[in-house]
């Protein structure tokens, strides 16, 4: 055990002490074994277990007294265990969450009372106790690296004294080499399972990638030799003394694009080496082959990797001829594999902290991969970016300075130019010189990187070299001038969530927001002061994608800010302003901030600019703020309606016709609003944004017309334009947030007759009924809504319900959902079925009434209300009366007149006196205090509570007058 | 010299000197008066010598690179008779720590136009930057890398491609892109010094 502690089992912390055993694979199942072996020992070797530790072994553990049962001695938080040493000390004590342990038999009891926490205890046991044995048998037994003497040791001491306790100890020291060896053994096989390079695999590789070499257009590489040609014995070329190090062989690569590249290929795998002049050393990170390492390096390489076809080279065909075709395949797909696990490792690193990022943002995170171009030959960009290069690397600041500005006279909005950058080893250099106190240097570098940021490439290899940090810091330059570049550049880097992290964690985010703080802002905006809170708040609309940015730029107080330059009329500032608003207004606080620092006001304002991009930022600031009731009675007050009406005749503009359709969607929530809808024709207009628009336009739009269709003149206008057609199309889309509006707007139209034999004649119905076979919730619930008044509205709809093979069942069967809202909805539709009565037979077929009563015992007044519809009007059939009393439902039923909602009292009222058909039912109701509270309903304004109250209590008290007159009669 | 003479001198300077108020040329004023003290009275009293003045760059301003100092004294001594009068003191810090973009890019252009003849030649130009190469590449001749410099600022200077700035060039050039202002070496003193400066003199006045 202490040899495979001390070598195989992975420790995080090097060196002793505080380390903690990492959770691997590996380590868990090490520690499995170790917990079978110490489980089963008091069992299988009962003499050995009582064996007394030399030492204790001591550890924090997680158990508390509580844990321990028979044969311990409870003292509140101390535990001690009957079992005692001669000494008249406990095997085992737990004091103040330490425990110490001092005999297998001790260990093993323990371990089954940890029960699930057993891995837990072993490990930190092991942690505390590195060698074990040690503590076990005594020092001398301690397992030394290299060497494993203890059977030796134990040897001699056997031969000098005999005695019970050797023996004893005998035993144990070969039992637990015994588990030893055989976790060794086990460790041995899993970390052999991991891949490791081998002369013949790189030999392999250097055959295959010497195929496409040469001079060529379409090659991979120049040229690729082994600066050996001997080679060992065991395949390697290395010579014998590095081959200790696992160095195999080295290569020299000529790739088309940079310079010569020395490698060293590793067990570990490949690296640069600093040349072939005997500089072994390490000077690159480590890549697990060759074409990884290359794909790296060279452009040219990845450009031309795909275009490779394998070359028929008949001498090599025995050796290469399938080679290449597999491992090229593999090589492509590798690459592509390797780049996004490393967008989706740092992903997953980052996620760990910020979980609470927005949905939006894993659209527009991006992934960082190289375009491929068709022109492989360097530009002559390529070579002008490097001769400047020179001079940026090697001048003093005014040489930089020349250099730099005349870099600025390439086209830097071109991907040649963004990566000649990069490529020639100008980024770093650019980088580096932020972190210098030359002014100029300074702004003429970010003058550059905020061109070629624009870059996915560049933007990564901007953060990764650690410029960002240094951007923040630049922020408190008292150059504004400086500032102000520096905030461009962190608006144009920080696109995605690794960079906006970063800035945060800097202290960004609050220097950004003090950019927005300007003097003279209030009185007159100067040229200046705009200047400096555009960038500013160009960096913060880049940052704010992230959730946690969103809430450090509400703590560094830039919703004021925010606020104030929202009054002023520029539009490139007004632009970062209203994007940076309405990307935040995914948060609650935003959103009553923009209500109540009177934002409302400009942006309803705005959406008369002359900027487009401007109009759709204030539309989808209103649509995400529009949830709020108050906020639409703002939007309304301020005329917002209007103009919204009116940017639906820009069609062209797909982004704004979304935003702008999702503001009148929100806004048409409120009643007052749709009335003024309807004055500006709006509903028309919507019509005809039914067919030939996006996804993102449609959802809004068909949302925005199922709450017009609350108002009955606007399900007459849809029908008189045409509109119930296109309506009852959508229908069969896939989108599951268009469904759920589709739904609900069909459903709206279904109230109107003359609508609803338009939907029937069209097969609407049928396609409502097929979307509850839908996996979403919410389309099975809008579906189940939508079909309410279709099922209320539709001529012969018994008929027409029948028709549907299966539909019966289908929806008895949702009634096993475990959604709500699935629930309330189909419940409600049941009601309205159940009301034909063969329909309701059929259901009774498929077991409605043992579901509905399961459901009885909800809290939920909205699906409290419906079930009961749903009782009252099952109680129709048969003898489902009696069945709703057998399986348990009344006595629930009975406790919803206590609810505070009226609706629930209506609809409880009706199931009773249904149920109270039945003279069982009736016993039941009784005995919950149904009387008195029916008795108040009587006297309630509500004809049909009134009345369903009466007939209940009517048949309550019938069923008295009869009892009694059997008993006294 | 009297109260009232240096009132008059105050105002007169105020309005020819334009970027002070009357309480910092005040300042620059008394500022003048012990540097003048402190320098032998060769002049008696009226100003100070090209020593003198570059101890103050130096020290005031942090520049070192002594053919710009020259040719800043040379600039501040408007009239060339070797010294530095009050006026061309105030009148040419006016210019140095608060001029305009017009009133820098003409100091600058003298500056750099060594032999005053209206034009930066490739020779000037190749004087002012032969020390600007701090890493020399290996395989070339030393001044070949300051050559080719000299043409990277001339294909981005020089507009009608006489193979010299005029001053129009220069203006152009600079009003593209403001950073090339001080394209041949620095002729102003960095924000920094001047805070400090701005700070050290004109505070001592308003106590």
């Amino acid at each position: 055990m202490g040899v495979t502690l001390a070598r195989a089992a992975q420790w995080t912390a090097a060196g002793s002490g505080a380390g903690t055993l990492e959770t691997t694979p590996l380590n868990e199942s090490l520690l499995n074994q170790i917990i079978k072996f110490a489980e089963d020992f008091s069992t299988k070797h009962p003499q050995e277990a009582a064996y007394v530790f030399r030492e204790p072994l001591e550890w924090k553990t997680q158990l508390d007294s509580s844990a321990f049962g028979e044969g311990y001695v409870i003292n509140e938080a101390t535990v001690q265990s009957e079992a005692k040493h001669e000494d008249g000390q406990p095997l085992l004590i737990l004091s103040a969450s330490t425990l110490r342990v001092r005999s297998f038999d001790q260990l093993s009891h323990l371990l089954r009372i940890a029960m699930e926490k057993k891995l837990k205890e072993a490990q930190a046991c092991l942690e505390a106790n590195r060698d074990p044995i040690v503590k076990i048998l005594g020092p001398e037994y301690g397992a030394v690296e290299g060497e494993d003497t203890s059977i030796l040791h134990l040897f001699d001491k056997v031969k000098k004294e005999s005695g019970l306790e050797t023996e004893l100890k005998m035993k144990i020291i070969l039992l637990l080499h015994q588990l030893d060896l055989q976790l060794l053994n086990s460790s041995l096989k899993q970390i052999s399972q991991h891949e490791r390079l081998n002369p013949a695999t790189v030999n392999n590789e250097v055959n295959l990638l010497k195929n496409f070499c040469g001079r060529g257009e379409d090659t991979v590489l120049e040229s690729l030799e082994y600066t050996s040609d001997y080679i060992f014995s065991n395949g390697c070329r290395a010579p014998p003394w590095r081959q200790v190090h696992g160095e195999i062989c080295y290569l020299v690569i000529k790739p088309h694009d940079t310079d010569p590249l020395c490698i060293t290929c590793s067990t570990a795998g490949v690296f640069l080496n600093g040349g072939k002049d005997i500089d072994y050393e390490r000077k690159s990170d480590l890549y697990e082959d060759i074409v990884t390492f290359l794909r790296e390096r060279s452009p040219r390489f990845v450009e031309n990797m795909p275009k490779q076809t394998p070359r028929k080279d008949s001498e090599d065909k025995g050796k290469s001829s399938t080679v290449p075709l597999t491992t090229k395949k593999k090589a492509s797909g590798k690459s592509k594999t390797v780049k996004i696990q490393e967008t989706s490792k740092c992903k997953a690193s980052s996620s760990l902290e910020d979980i609470g990022e927005s949905s939006s943002e894993t659209d527009e995170d991006e992934q960082p991969l190289r375009h491929q171009e068709g022109n492989t030959d360097l530009s002559a960009e390529y070579w002008g970016i490097q001769k400047l290069a020179k001079y940026v690397k090697g001048g003093d600041p005014t040489a930089t300075l020349i250099a730099l500005c005349s870099m600025r006279d390439f086209n830097l909005s071109q991907e040649t130019c963004q990566l000649a950058i990069k490529d020639t080893g100008c980024l770093e250099v650019l980088i580096n010189l932020l972190d210098t106190e030359e002014i100029k240097c300074q702004a003429g570098s970010l003058k550059i990187l905020k061109d070629i940021s624009q870059n996915v490439l560049i933007r990564h290899a901007i953060a990764d070299l650690g410029g960002l940090e240094i951007m923040v810091k630049i922020l408190d330059s008292s150059d504004t001038n400086l500032k102000c570049l520096a905030a461009e550049t962190i608006a144009n880097v920080a696109r995605f969530k690794r960079a906006r992290k970063t800035v945060r964690q800097h202290g960004g985010i609050k220097k950004l927001v003090e950019l927005l703080d300007c003097i003279s802002v209030g009185s007159s905006y100067q040229a200046k002061d705009t200047e400096t809170a555009r960038c500013g708040a160009l960096a913060l609309w880049s940052c704010s994608k992230s959730t946690k940015n969103k809430k450090a730029i509400r703590r560094a107080g830039g919703i004021p800010l925010l606020a104030r330059w929202l009054k002023c009329s520029h539009t490139d500032i007004l632009i970062p302003v209203v994007g940076t608003l309405q990307e935040c207004a995914s948060e609650p606080s935003y959103r009553l901030a923009i209500r109540t620092e009177g934002m409302i006001e400009n942006l309803v304002k705005n959406l008369s600019s002359e900027h487009e991009e401007l109009q759709m930022h204030c539309a989808s600031a209103i649509f995400k703020c529009a949830e709020d009731e108050e906020t639409r009675d703002l939007v309304r007050k301020h005329e917002g309606l209007q103009s919204l009406s009116d940017l639906l005749d820009n069609t062209e503009n797909k982004q704004l016709l979304a935003a702008v359709t999702g503001a009148i969607w929100k806004c048409a929530y409120s009643t007052e609003n749709v009335l003024k809808f309807q004055e500006y024709k709006t509903v028309e207009t919507l019509v005809t944004l039914l067919t030939d628009q996006p996804e993102e336009v449609l959802i809004n739009v068909i949302g925005a017309l199922g709450e017009c269709c609350r108002e009955q003149e606007n399900r007459g206008t849809i029908r008189r334009c045409g509109g119930i057609a296109p309506m009852v199309k959508l229908l069969t889309a896939t989108n599951q947030a268009l469904l759920v509006n589709v739904n609900k707007a069909v459903g709206g139209c279904a109230m109107e007759p003359e609508n609803m034999s338009i939907i029937d004649s069209l097969d609407g119905v049928r396609l409502l009924w097929s979307l509850l076979k839908n996996p979403n919730p919410d389309v099975q619930a809008s579906a189940a809504w939508a079909l309410c008044p279709c099922v209320e509205n539709a001529k012969n709809s018994g008929e027409m319900v029948r028709s549907f093979v299966g539909g019966l069942e289908l929806i008895v069967k949702l009634l096993k959902s475990k959604d709500k809202e699935v629930l309330t909805s189909v419940c409600a539709a049941i009601a309205n079925i159940a009301k034909d009565e063969e329909n309701l037979a059929v259901m009774t077929d498929h077991g409605v009434v043992p579901l509905l009563s399961r459901l009885a015992n909800t809290n939920n007044n909205k699906l409290r209300r419906h079930l009961a519809e749903a009782i009252a009007h099952c109680c129709m059939w048969g003898r489902n009366r009696v069945a709703f009393g057998e399986a348990k439902a009344v006595a629930p039923l009975a406790r919803y007149l206590k609810s505070k909602d009226p609706l629930v009292h209506r609809a409880t009222a009706q199931a009773l006196y249904q149920l109270s058909e039945d003279p069982n039912n009736c016993v039941i109701m009784h005995e919950n205090g149904v009387v008195k509270l029916l008795l108040a309903m009587v006297g309630s304004t509500d004809d049909a509570l009134q009345e369903a109250a009466a007939g209940c209590i009517a048949n309550i008290r019938r069923l008295a007058l009869a009892t009694e007159k059997a008993k006294y009669g | 010299m009297s109260r009232k003479g240096l009132k008059v001198l105050v105002e007169s300077l105020t309005r020819s000197a334009k970027h002070f108020n009357k309480s910092e040329v005040e300042c620059l004023v008394k500022l003048f008066d012990t540097m003048v003290a402190k320098a032998s009275s060769e002049y008696a009293g009226a100003g100070f010598d090209r020593t003198v003045f570059r101890d103050i760059l130096y020290n005031a301003f942090g520049m070192t690179d002594d053919v710009v100092m020259d040719r800043v004294f040379s600039i501040f001594d408007k009239d060339n008779n070797g010294y530095i009068t009050v006026t061309e003191w105030v009148e040419g810090l006016a210019v140095l720590l608060r001029g305009t973009l017009e009133e820098k890019m003409k100091l600058c252009f003298t500056i750099y136009d060594l032999n005053g003849d209206g034009y930066i030649s490739r020779e000037e130009m190749f004087q002012m930057l032969k020390n600007s190469l701090l890493i020399q590449p290996a395989d070339e001749e030393p001044e070949e890398g300051v050559k080719d410099l000299v043409e990277i600022a001339l294909k981005k200077m020089d507009h009608d491609h006489d193979g010299k700035l005029s001053f129009t060039d220069f203006e152009k050039a600079v009003r593209d892109e403001n950073l090339l202002l001080e394209a041949f070496g620095p002729c102003f003193p960095d924000i920094k010094s001047t805070v400090l400066f701005e700070q050290k003199i004109f505070r001592e006045t308003h106590k």
